[in-house]
């Protein structure tokens, strides 16, 4: 905890017109990591998976790293203000953990050239002290529609989308693609809830698809209110950013796990040592940073092909963009054996064939 | 036995004054005895509420930021509070004067002047005095119940903005986020002294509209007609005034400072239109609004207070690892006691121990 001198120090230093500056690191001083959340700690989703990555860091680095984060930020005015207050009050490193922070994380890092921004989703990188990282969720989706496919009596599955930004358009394509890859006449419902996290939205998205058919759930948001609708309805579900078979013991098939750990710890080490670049890194299940949790409520041949799908993505054999792709309106993407580049993905603003959802623009 | 309240014969002038200051001090100690609940050192979590925020220059601008909104809407509300006329929609006309002031830069970007920053926030005034227009014209002409009228256009704002950043003015190169173009240099609202924060012009405006409605509340003969209608319409009417023509006028007040405060805050704090662009400054105005007691000098104050418990939250949240619920607690506590202290200088409780049916006077018809 910061004691008030510091505090009153730091007026000071202000005073003097040294309020740009950062913190000197002595080295036997702990470095400090602070994170901006857009959700509670308790979604059990987004939020609830970087404040695992922050647990982590202080039981692997224990008193050399001191932490502390914001939760439920909204994305905004109110952004700008918690940012640069973590900035002032002695963050060494400072992760900014949803896409609406990038302009914010940006103007602040251009005031405190000493501090390092990392911003998780985002692709603005204005100053040499702003990186950002994100994680392949599509290598998880892609499986998560083979086992899809092969789960589904009714051959349509229902998904629940945040904002149709390339990001959540990219999961519904790779989830597509798995179901297709099984059955080539699988179908998507897609339901937009325009928001990452409102369990009551949510809830009503999933009960809507229900009632339309669907019998396997699949959400791109961040509470547990679609898996436990799932449950009471008697569907199977997917789990989303974090482990939510609690919320689903007989309804979860799998769940996209985001363990951000090991990249915040390998990032808070880089600062305490020095040697922090700047990178835009966008890892995938061969790196680690996407995990699938276990492979359950579902027969051993669905759970074999899962796993054989899984360590293909991971050992790099495959890519779910792999030709032949069709767009939506059925001209042709990808040719027979064609890998989408990066580039295209992050950009993603189109929909394959088979997805039952007008793209909103 | 039963506990009553009796209207007092006559009111405390020292207590009306000191109320605000009790009712703050009562929730001090309450929120002491919260913090002390939840385990913190109560001394400490006030300090990082209510201390720490003051002391940093750049803590200030924000302070002025956060403030700013919640004085203009605030002392557009005291008009309208004091002839009676219930506005519950500045969230709405915040909002209406936001998009309003907002279509030079996000349907026409490519005119850039520098007459375009002064058009915008003309075009944002008019556009919160118009849409505050609406239940205005509404009582006045079909005698509607303005609470409600305002309040159900909140919605409706609300909901306008929502389809027009996903819809027509979403922003071509922004990845189909929701959310407008960012806006151009001239569309900016420049900050007062942007070598130590980022305090813009806002909170001048809400400074220069304070001093002038108290001026013309206190020094005038429309303040007296504002304060006549609302205390006594009928007498109002033996003076002459027009009660229809208050309405309208506390209304266009009322509306135009809301929309003033939106463009405002939109193009000084945010840069862009975006699907929630007011943490309900609206509504907190309506606290702030009581909590100055209709006094534009006293909402200056008590905007900052209310700033403050915003700060003070995020504050306690870094340094002591309390829940960001904690600043709605206090706000909450904050408004029950400034009613609470405000009722008891209007009424006595008087405990009665004889079971009579009597008729309860209610504590009501007190603004």
């Amino acid at each position: 905890m910061r004691t008030k001198t510091t505090f009153l120090a730091l007026t000071a230093a202000a005073a003097l017109g040294l309020a740009a500056a950062g913190t000197a690191e002595a080295q036997d001083d702990p470095t400090k990591a602070c994170w901006i959340y857009v959700g509670p700690i308790g979604d059990f989703g987004w939020s609830y998976q970087h404040h695992q990555g922050l647990l982590q860091v202080e039981e692997e680095l224990g008193d050399a790293v001191e932490t502390a984060y914001l939760e439920s930020v909204p994305e905004g005015a109110d952004a700008e203000r918690a940012i640069e207050r973590f900035a002032r009050s002695g963050c060494d490193i400072i992760f900014t953990t949803s896409f609406g922070y990038m302009d914010p994380t940006n103007k602040v890092a251009a005031k405190f050239p000493d501090v390092k921004f990392e911003h998780a989703t985002g692709y603005k990188r204005e100053h040499p002290n702003v990186a950002t990282y994100n994680s392949r969720f599509h290598e998880g989706r892609y499986i998560q529609g083979v086992i899809a496919a092969k789960m589904s009596e009714a051959g349509v599955a229902g998904y629940i989308g945040s904002f149709p930004i390339p990001e959540v358009v990219m999961g519904i394509n790779a989830f597509v693609l798995g179901a297709q890859s099984v059955n080539p006449d699988f179908k998507v419902k897609v339901v937009w809830a325009n928001t990452w996290f409102d369990p009551g939205k949510e809830a009503d998205a999933a009960k809507a698809l229900i009632d339309q058919g669907v019998d396997i759930m699949t959400q791109h948001t961040d509470s547990t209110a679609p898996m436990q609708v799932a449950a009471e309805r008697g569907i199977k579900a997917f789990g989303q950013a974090s482990d939510m078979i609690e919320f689903g013991p007989e309804t979860q098939l799998t769940a996209i796990v985001d363990d951000w750990g090991p990249y915040y710890v390998e990032r808070v080490k880089a600062v305490r040592e020095g040697t922090w670049e700047q990178i835009d890194i966008w890892a995938g299940l061969a790196e680690g940073h996407v995990v699938m949790a276990p492979y359950t409520n579902m027969p051993d041949d669905v759970k074999a092909l899962a796993e054989e799908t899984e360590e293909k993505i991971r050992s790099g054999e495959f890519d779910p963009f792999t030709g032949p792709i069709n767009k939506q309106d059925g001209t042709p993407w990808l040719a027979e054996g064609e890998v989408a580049d990066d580039g295209t993905l992050l950009g993603m603003n189109f929909y394959v064939e088979g997805v039952d959802d007008q793209l909103p623009n | 036995m039963r506990v009553e309240l009796v209207k007092r014969p006559q009111r405390s002038a020292l207590f009306s004054a000191l109320s605000p200051f009790i009712a703050l001090l009562l929730t001090l100690l309450a929120g002491a005895v919260m913090f002390l609940f939840l385990g913190k050192n109560p001394a400490d979590a006030l300090y990082y509420f209510f201390i720490e925020p003051l002391l940093e220059t750049w803590s200030l601008h924000e302070l002025a930021v956060k403030a700013a909104p919640l004085i203009l809407i605030g002392v557009g509300l005291s008009i309208c509070y004091l002839s009676n006329n219930w506005n519950i929609g500045a969230e709405g006309q915040f909002i209406i004067g936001a998009i309003a002031g907002s279509i030079l830069p996000v349907a026409f970007p490519g005119f850039q002047s520098p007459i375009v920053l002064p058009l915008m926030l003309v075009m944002g005034i008019v556009g919160g005095a118009a849409y505050a227009g609406i239940p205005a014209w509404l009582k006045a002409r079909f005698g509607t119940n303005e609470i409600l009228t305002s309040l159900m256009l909140v919605y409706v704002a609300q909901l306008f903005l929502d389809w027009l950043v996903r819809g027509p003015w979403r922003n071509p190169e922004g990845f189909n986020f929701p959310e407008t173009r960012n806006f151009h240099a001239y569309a900016i609202l420049p900050e007062i002294w942007p070598a130590s924060g980022r305090a813009h012009w806002g909170f001048v405006f809400a400074i220069l509209a304070a001093l002038v409605l108290w001026f013309v509340l206190s020094r005038t003969l429309k303040g007296f007609e504002v304060k006549l209608i609302g205390q006594s319409p009928r007498a109002g009417r033996f003076a002459g005034f027009s009660r229809s023509r208050m309405i309208i006028f506390a209304f266009l007040v009322s509306g135009a400072l809301a929309g003033l405060a939106g463009i405002s805050e939109v193009s000084g704090a945010i840069g862009q239109l975006r699907p929630a662009i007011s943490p309900g400054y609206g509504f907190t105005a309506i606290i702030v609004a009581f909590l100055g007691r209709l006094n534009p000098l006293g909402i200056i104050a008590a905007g900052l207070v209310l700033a403050l418990s915003y700060l003070g939250g995020e504050a306690a949240q870094i340094s002591i690892g309390v829940s960001d619920k904690v600043a709605r607690a206090f706000q909450g506590m904050l408004l029950f006691f400034v009613l609470a202290c405000d009722t008891l200088i209007h009424y006595r409780i008087r405990v009665s121990r004889r079971l009579v049916a009597k008729p309860i006077e209610a504590p009501a018809g007190h603004a």
